[in-house]
Order: C-alpha cells, then structure tokens, then sequence
C-alpha cells in the first residue's frame, strides 16, 4: 500500500522521527523531574507560610504568590520562552536543542506545578496535622510524615497534570529551537507541507500523553487508601470479630 | 496530675474582642476521669485546643505533673505534649498508614527503633482489643474501631495524660458504650490522669470522677460527681438526674425531692405515707447509679388539703433534699 511504503520510506519518519522523540521524551523528562524537585518545595512553603499554616509568613508568602500569579497567568509560555533564552544559554551553554529548552519549560511549570501542591496539600485534614503536633512532631516531620503521605494522591495526579502540560510545552519549544516533535511537525508538516509527518506526530502525541495520563491514574490509585474499594485491592479485606 | 489556672483566651475579630475563655482553673487528680460539660459555644473546643498548646492562651497557666506547658517553646513544648495522649471526635488517623503504622506515628518521630515499635504497636493494638488488625487501612475499619486505633495511637508514648476531644460523639450508642469501657478500664490498668471535654451527659455519668460546667467561657459548676448530684436544683444535678416534665394533678403540694446513698435504699415515701396518712403521688422520677452511688431524683405530690411542712420535716432529717415545687393554690 502507498502509505506504508511512505511510511517506510519518507525521511522525515526514518530518519528525523526518532530523533524528535528522544528529544521530547529527555525535555519532558528532564523538566518534570526539575519540576518536581523545585516546585514540591515551593507548593509545601505556600501552604505552610500562608496565614494560618505551619509557619505563617504573610509577606513573603503574599510576595512569592504573586510572582507565580504573574508568570502563569500574564506571561505567555511563548513569549516566557522566548526572554528565556538568553537564560538558558548561561546554564546550559546553548540556546538550542532540546536542553537548553528545559531551562524555560521548567521555570514556566514549577509555578504551574508548586500551585498544584498547595491545593493538594490543603486537602488534608487539619485535625491530622492537630493529632501530629499534639504527639509533639515538628515541622519537617509534620510535613514528611503527614502532608506529604496524605496529599500522596493529589501530588501524584498534580505531577500527572503537569507531565502532560509539559508535552504540550515541548512542542511549543520545538518552534525555538528546542527539537522535538513540535519542531518535526513544524519543520516538516508545516514548511514543507508534508502532511504524513504531521499526522504522525500527532498521533504519537496523543498516545504520549495518554500514556502518562494512563500511568499516572494507576499510582495514584495504588497510592490512595482513603477509601474501602480502592485500599481492599491490596490489604485483606478486614472482618471485624469480637473487637467493635 | 493536671492543673489548669485561671485560663483566658480572648480572639480579636477586627475590633471586637472575643472572650472564648474568661478565667477557667481546674485540677484532675492522678489517676481520676475529669469530665467538661458545656453546649456548644461555651467554649469546650477552645479550651481542648489551649490545653495542648494549639492556641496559645492569652493568660493563665496549663501544667501537667507540674511542668508547665503554657510557657514552653519549641523542642520543650514538643517534649511536653509526648505526656499527652489525645483523642479526637473523628480519630484523626492517617489514611496513609495502616492501623500498626498509626500507632507507630508517635513513636517514630522520637525516633524509636523499628524493633521495638512494631513489638510496643502490636501490644497496644491488642490493648484495645484490635489484635489481627495491623494491616487494615482506617478506611477498612468501623468508626468505632478507628477510636480504638486513636486510643492505641494516643497511648504509645506512655503519656500521664490522656485528653479525650468529643470521644464518642461521633459513635452510635452501643460503640459508645464499648469506647467507655475501654478508657475506664485503660484510666485504672495504667493510672492516667483522664480529661473529657464532651457535650454528652451520658458520658459523664458513665465514666466520670468528677465534673466541670462549662458556660460562657467559665466554669460555673465543679466538683465530684456524687457532690453534684446530690446537690438538688443545681444545673447539673438537672441534668445528671433529669425529670420528664409532668403536668401536676389536681392542686396539691408538689414536692421535688432527692436522695442518695442509704437513704436511696430506705423505703423513706412509703414511711413518709403512712406515717402522716397521707396518699402521696408519684409524678416523675429518674433513679440511677453514678460514681457507683445509687441517687432518686422524684417529683411527688401531695393530696390536696394537705401541709406539707411535716412531711418537708421529716423527710429532711432523714437526708433527704427536698424543695417545695409548687405552692398549693389558694
């Protein structure tokens, strides 16, 4: 058939296709996994510094609030991206390729990403941190031993939400150099009107973010024991005998 | 022991001042149940919350076993509330950890080592009759059997203390019967100095030594439980021996009198009867045991015609309380 031997045989699949996704695969990754480390952080220091939490400090938490505020909603990724650059070429040591491009994925989603936590966290019942100061915790252990396991559920599915917005974003890097499957379908679905290569890549988009919806759905299931249906999947279910 | 003294907590809304606790002191004893009686607004979770140092109070002092908590900070706060066990309306457990690893929350942050956690975890979780549970998640569990995880969980540090938030006020009655037993019998086998703040009577006559009425932010009504009660017209005695409301029958005399102890044994009415010829009715009346000490608490009527100031005599030098209700219309 014609469209498998053009499948076999369009340069744009054999021999740039591989290529973009390796590329989106390390800045979804490599951005996540930066996304995670300083957005966790700043989400558990939102919660805990806002009036009422842990540790108020109104000021500087009104202050760090504000500054998310404005890079999530009033700038633009594109144009984030774009100012980013010369950011990006300081860190990594060029404004290119699919690294460099992880410098301005990462700050446009760990705001994204740290909003995500604090909401999660805010699920969690205030008579459990009330139960774990009283056993005399502090802080760090009300945070690490309560917060962080009982949000576990939300933080999973936060991480999820964001892995996809990432995909997104790596496409959107792909038109600035970044590589990827944004910059495939751009270079060659939309210049060189190869409408093959476009269809292809969006359906392995698809099919990227399905997955990661897919996987991150699972965990966040396997981790949840808030309720009876999903906590007896893994322990027995428990009969009560003599004890009430 | 607990002592608390002249504790005030005022909250600031804008310029309004708030006045949540307004001078309350109270002592529990080694080895005794306190129970805090109060509707809602008096001030019973503002108070729990102070005792633990979750609120600061705005004045007054907070000591258990003498070492004062009120003005700890930090790590000595932190060293003081291990003395103390508490439990909440609603558990409170982690829904991340099984029924073992809820117990083990205390003492793992002291840093306990992991031997001797699961061993101590097992013993408590058998102390409350959970033998078998130590792998069920909370929400596998019945509300009752989550209090009884809080318990153990409230336990583990061997605390002095053991602060009971609304205990059983989320239980139905007979779960809340079975949690009672349970922290009476644990108050005696391990000597804890026990506080219930509760707006449940019946939890104070079930397990109390002694109790506290609190309204308005103070205490307006104190002492050992079998003093209260027999203490007639007050508001707890009111409330630990409550009349069905009944209309009187024709225009007799009605007396509302109470007794305790012995004299809850003697067949004092029918003495009083026969003694003066005098048909006497009953219009309600509660007996019950508290502290393990028997009290009738009964509204009677004389016939009509009828001086009650004999009988009010005589029923007064037999120990009996007694207040004229109703005056015998003209």
């Amino acid at each position: 058939m014609n469209l498998i031997e053009d499948l076999t045989t369009n340069p744009g699949i054999t021999r740039a296709l591989p290529e973009a996704i390796t590329d989106t695969l390390l800045m979804v990754s490599v951005s996540g996994l930066f996304t995670l480390a300083i957005g966790l952080p700043l989400g558990i220091f939102l919660y805990t510094s806002a009036p009422g939490g842990l540790r108020p400090m109104p000021v500087t938490n009104r202050i760090v609030s504000d500054i998310i505020v404005n890079i999530t909603r009033s700038i633009p990724f594109a144009i984030l991206m774009i100012s980013l650059i010369p950011l990006a070429r300081v860190i990594t040591g060029s404004s290119i390729g699919p690294l460099a491009a992880c410098v301005s994925l990462t700050i446009g989603t760990v705001p994204f990403f740290a909003r995500l936590v604090e909401t999660a966290l805010r699920d969690v019942n205030s008579g459990k941190i009330d139960a774990a100061l009283v056993m005399g915790s502090t802080r760090m252990q009300i945070v690490s031993k309560v917060l962080v396991p009982e949000a576990l559920p939300g933080l999973v599915a936060a991480l999820t939400t964001t892995l996809v917005t990432l995909v997104g974003y790596s496409a959107m890097a792909g038109l600035t150099g970044g590589g990827g499957l944004g910059q495939l379908a751009y270079n060659y679905g939309f210049q060189r009107f190869d409408t093959l290569v476009m269809l292809v890549t969006i359906v392995l988009m698809v099919i990227l973010v399905q997955a990661i919806q897919w996987i991150g759905d699972g965990v966040s299931r396997r981790v949840d024991h808030r309720s009876a249906a999903t906590a007896g999947r893994k322990a027995r279910r428990h009969e009560p005998k003599a004890a009430v | 022991m607990i002592t608390v003294s002249d504790l005030r907590k005022v909250y600031r809304q804008g310029s309004r001042e708030i006045v949540a606790l307004d001078g309350v002191s109270l002592q529990v004893p080694k080895g005794s149940i306190h129970g805090i009686v109060g509707h809602s607004g008096a001030g019973k979770s503002t108070l729990v919350r102070c005792l633990t140092l979750l609120d600061a109070p705005t004045s007054g002092t907070v000591s258990i076993n003498g070492a004062e908590l009120s003005s700890a900070h930090d790590a000595d706060l932190r060293a003081a509330r291990r003395r103390i066990g508490m439990i909440f309306q609603h558990a409170n457990l982690m829904d991340s950890r099984t029924a073992a690893q809820n117990v083990a929350h205390p003492l793992e942050i002291v840093r306990t080592p992991k031997n001797s956690i699961r061993a101590k975890a097992a013993e408590l979780l058998k102390l409350v009759g959970l033998e078998g549970f130590e792998d069920a998640y909370p929400s596998q569990l019945s509300g009752g059997q989550k209090q009884r995880v809080g318990i153990a969980r409230a336990l583990a540090s061997d605390p002095d203390v053991l602060l009971c938030d609304e205990p059983t006020s989320a239980l139905d009655p007979k779960t809340t019967e079975e949690i009672l037993v349970l922290i009476k019998e644990l108050t005696e086998r391990l000597q804890l100095t026990v506080l219930v703040i509760t707006h449940e009577m019946h939890v104070i006559k079930r397990i109390c030594d002694s109790v506290s009425l609190l309204e308005g932010g103070r205490v307006v009504e104190h002492g050992p439980l079998r003093e209260v009660a027999a203490d007639l017209g007050s508001n707890l005695s009111r409330t630990l021996l409550p009349l069905p409301a009944a209309e009187p029958l024709g225009t007799g005399v009605v007396l509302e009198i109470l007794f305790s102890g012995d004299s809850a044994s003697a067949p004092i009415l029918s003495t009083a009867a026969r003694k003066f010829d005098l048909d006497l009715n009953v219009l309600a009346g509660s007996v019950e045991s508290l502290a393990d000490v028997q009290f009738g608490h009964l509204r009677i009527q004389l016939p009509e015609g009828a001086d009650p100031e004999p009988v009010v005599g005589y029923l007064r030098g037999q120990g009996v309380s007694v207040k004229v209700a109703g005056k015998e219309a003209a």
